[in-house]
């Protein structure tokens, strides 16, 4: 795989050295001449010294032949117009592009960019999923983080004890998939109770992940 | 859309350019909202001619231009002197907001093809400049 890094600083050193060990060839740009000398004696990728959202300096680095392009400069409106150039005029399939407004994750998406991701929505969700909460465990995001999967033990002063789940106001956009009770796995159905120490496998959106957990753990999140 | 109505324009930078066209269509008689990440860029408006608000923001951040009321504007120009930023806004004034007619200042000849494909307008200074001296000089190779 040929992957093209566009971006600075340690993140660009550290990327070029894991997708090394994964045996891709890796290009970066970047805008410093002596950090692109750096990145040229501290890693074997290729280093081409110029302003990346040019289309020329794209050629140069032979953007048309990449299967990747990630922008992972510190500006929004460079990442965007480099994974756009990269699609549009090189062909380039896949493009990921760093942002830093989080509202921008959708809206590079809906301008074409593959994968747009936020340090701000990592971070901040990564503590929201965990502050407090340790009888929730095993959270992973399917989707590329559109869906949650959390586990969650009810605990004995759980709000919602043998209650069924026709019954139970479980927020929209949920769903309890499954139930562990005393080792044994349940599909749960309509007349199906909750008991206390179940284990639930859970599904959310991550907008009312924390709206969910409230609901079932009776918890102040 | 015709020219003696009145439009509502957004204005993303306050620069030499977006300063001349802000106060030039206020004083026409347009609603002008500008927007600049630097509060000191405003200065450039002048009182007798400019009549419209002012925005202090990065015109990348969605809630900035949300601020601004871009899903309201008729016109969107993009002027701020790094053209990357002109596109991004511009892009997301034209396909989230539906603002009818968009159009970018650009700098680098190399992008005027990129902004076609991607379906916004461009002007670019330094093609412009190149063409009238082009045409200068045929005219008039001595003078």
């Amino acid at each position: 795989m040929d992957i093209l890094i566009v971006g600075g600083g340690k993140i660009v050193y550290f990327l070029a050295k894991v997708f090394f060990s994964k045996g891709y060839n890796v290009t970066i740009i970047n805008r410093k001449k002596e950090e692109c000398s750096w990145l040229a004696r501290q890693t074997k990728a290729t280093v081409v010294f110029g302003n990346a959202t040019d289309p020329q300096i794209l050629k140069d680095a032979k953007t048309f032949s990449m299967d990747a392009v990630l922008a992972v400069t510190p500006n929004d409106e460079d990442n965007l117009v480099i994974c756009q150039l990269a699609k549009l005029n090189y062909g380039v399939e896949r493009t990921l592009a760093l942002v830093n407004d989080p509202d921008n994750e959708e809206v590079f998406h809906e301008l074409g960019v593959t994968t747009a991701f936020s340090t701000t929505h990592i971070i901040s969700s990564l503590i929201e999923q965990r502050t407090g909460l340790e009888d929730i465990v095993g959270l992973f995001s399917v989707a590329e983080g559109k869906v949650n999967v959390t586990e969650v033990i009810l605990k004995d002063d759980s709000p919602i004890l043998n209650t069924s789940l026709m019954e139970l106001e479980l927020p929209a956009d949920s769903l309890i998939a499954c139930i562990l009770r005393n080792g044994s796995t349940i599909i749960p159905r309509g007349s199906t109770k909750l008991h206390a120490q179940d284990q639930l496998v859970l599904i959310t959106m991550p907008e009312n992940h924390g709206q969910v957990l409230k609901f079932l753990t009776g918890s102040k999140v | 859309m015709t020219s003696n109505h009145n439009l509502y324009i957004v204005v993303i930078g306050c620069g030499r350019l977006g300063s001349l066209l802000a106060n030039k269509l206020s004083n026409e008689g347009h609603s002008i909202v500008v927007v600049d990440i630097s509060t000191t860029a405003f200065d450039a408006l002048t009182p007798d001619q400019f009549s419209g608000f002012r925005i202090e923001g990065d015109a990348t951040e969605l809630g900035v231009l949300k601020q601004a009321k871009i899903d309201k504007a008729d016109v969107v120009i993009g002027a701020t002197h790094d053209e990357n930023v002109n596109i991004m806004a511009a892009q997301i004034a034209k396909n989230r907001f539906n603002v009818p007619k968009v159009f970018v200042r650009i700098i680098d000849p190399d992008k005027e093809s990129f902004c076609k494909a991607i379906g916004i307008e461009c002007v670019c200074p330094t093609t412009m400049a190149a063409e009238k001296m082009i045409t200068s000089l045929k005219q008039n190779p001595e003078s």
